[in-house]
């Protein structure tokens, strides 16, 4: 009797901890995130996923419908009512990093939504600078991206910056 | 009488051609761009004036050393426009009503009928099937018309070179990547997608999609859907085009519609002119070649008194 109800207990536990989403069971959460896609021109660095989920609290302001909680975005939601927490809720996952490759342009036809999903790219400096704006956070460039040698010359700034300054006394001057 | 015949016949159909010539149908004005020409979707109101298009685009047309970096702000002081040496510029908009600055990437719109090709005497420019307006700088004789004929102000001009100077502007990067189905150098760098790439059909109907879905985001017009025939570039803005820049009073016609009737009469001057006004000079004066040749001498000896 009691190896039965052990038995049966275990099951329930499972079945409701299948039904409560990932980042609430704190799986697979990460704290932090290196960000090193464009590490040609800037040093790799690390985003404060920990410290963002206490800012922001909801999931869905970055991640959309993908965690389980509801989208924010009313033109989602005529879709994504409803939805589950999704296999996949890293960016990456669903944001391409080469939007306009000639096989991307293609497949981006043949879809009936998500026709304008941005690039990776676009996706985090749109939701990262848009909502920095809005909550007064960093939006320089260089708060997040710190030159590498190759990203300065790159730019023509720094040590690479140009040495012959235009005689009318460069822009804005006094 | 016969003469007389003749000379009414040449005057009639002479009077036909002239009238006749421009008012055919000269199928230019109306072609709508190449089927799988490419595009870039410009959405102003993503651009938060990085210069980063800048950059890129410098280092992949091999252009000079710049004036100052391209991370460098105080640009946005003044108005540029691109040069020999930039062929793509970043201009700051500020808004009337204390709202957020509006930037635009200024670069060759790629026209679907370019100005610049219709008014080249050598024949320097190509609209390729891609949707790039190129040119042939080894053809470029230097005279700047395409300069005076460009509605955008776009073609720069290499005075540095005093001996060669030839036009210098954007290709789409078209030797370099569109040519192999890659987007320019300056929409590969954009952070923010600002510059979106595809075919310019496509575009045209994402940037409607986009006004559709987010109506308060946007002024409901794509600049250069229709503008001077239409453009391969197109522009979405928050407010109404000239807010960012955009001469809004350029019309729906390709600058050949200007031109066309006055070309279209060119040849027939130059040929059946020639020949008419000699037939007819001819046929006045036969037999009058001893008067002229009296009055001659009689006007030369009316000098010498």
């Amino acid at each position: 009797m009691q190896a039965k109800w052990l038995w049966l207990n275990t099951v329930m536990v499972i079945l409701l901890l299948a039904a409560v989403p990932g980042t609430s069971r704190g799986i697979s959460v990460p704290d932090t995130i290196t960000l090193d896609s464009q590490s040609k021109l800037y040093k790799p660095f690390k985003f404060d996923h920990a410290k963002h989920i206490l800012l922001v609290k909801e999931c869905s302001n970055c991640h959309h419908h993908t965690t389980g909680t509801l989208d924010q975005d009313p033109n989602c939601v005529r879709c994504h009512r409803n939805s589950n927490e999704t296999q996949v809720v890293s960016c990456r996952g669903c944001h391409q990093s080469d939007p306009f490759s000639a096989a991307a342009i293609k497949e981006k036809n043949r879809k009936i939504y998500h026709l304008d999903k941005p690039s990776l790219k676009a996706a985090m400096h749109r939701s990262c600078i848009d909502c920095h704006d809005k909550m007064k956070g960093p939006i320089g460039c260089q708060d997040c991206h710190v030159y590498t040698k190759e990203g300065a010359a790159f730019y023509n700034t720094g040590e690479f910056a140009p040495k012959n300054k235009p005689a009318k006394g460069g822009h804005g001057g006094h | 009488m016969k003469r007389r015949d003749f000379l009414k016949g040449c005057l009639i159909s002479g009077a036909a051609t002239s009238l006749g010539a421009p008012s055919k149908s000269w199928a230019v004005g109306s072609f709508e761009g190449y089927p799988d020409a490419m595009g870039v979707l410009v959405d102003t109101t993503r651009c938060i004036g990085c210069r980063s298009c800048e950059a890129a685009c410098n280092k992949e047309q091999k252009l000079p050393e710049p004036d100052v970096p391209f991370d460098d702000t105080s640009v946005f002081e003044e108005k540029r426009r691109t040069t020999e040496k930039a062929y793509t510029v970043v201009n700051r908009y500020d808004a009337k009503d204390s709202q957020k600055p509006s930037y635009r990437k200024m670069q060759c719109n790629h026209c679907n009928e370019p100005g610049c090709l219709t008014s080249c005497f050598v024949n320097a420019y190509t609209k390729t099937g891609e949707g790039a307006v190129i040119y042939d700088a080894k053809v470029c004789v230097g005279c700047r018309t395409c300069m005076v004929a460009c509605p955008f102000n776009i073609p720069a001009y290499s005075y540095s070179s005093a001996f060669a100077p030839i036009i210098k502007k954007c290709i789409f990067c078209y030797d370099t990547r569109l040519k192999f189905g890659k987007p320019p150098a300056c929409v590969e760098i954009c952070p923010r997608e600002a510059l979106t790439f595809g075919l310019r059909k496509d575009l045209v109907k994402l940037g409607h999609e986009r006004i559709r879905a987010t109506p308060d985001r946007y002024f409901d017009h794509i600049y250069g859907e229709k503008e001077l025939g239409g453009t391969s570039w197109l522009y979405l803005s928050k407010y109404s085009p000239e807010n960012i820049g955009l001469d809004e009073t350029v019309g729906n016609e390709p600058i050949i519609s200007n031109v066309k009737e006055f070309l279209g009469m060119v040849p027939m001057v130059l040929t059946i002119w020639p020949a008419l006004f000699s037939g007819i000079h001819l046929l006045a004066t036969r037999g009058k070649d001893h008067d002229d040749a009296h009055s001659n001498d009689s006007e030369q000896k009316d000098g010498k008194k």
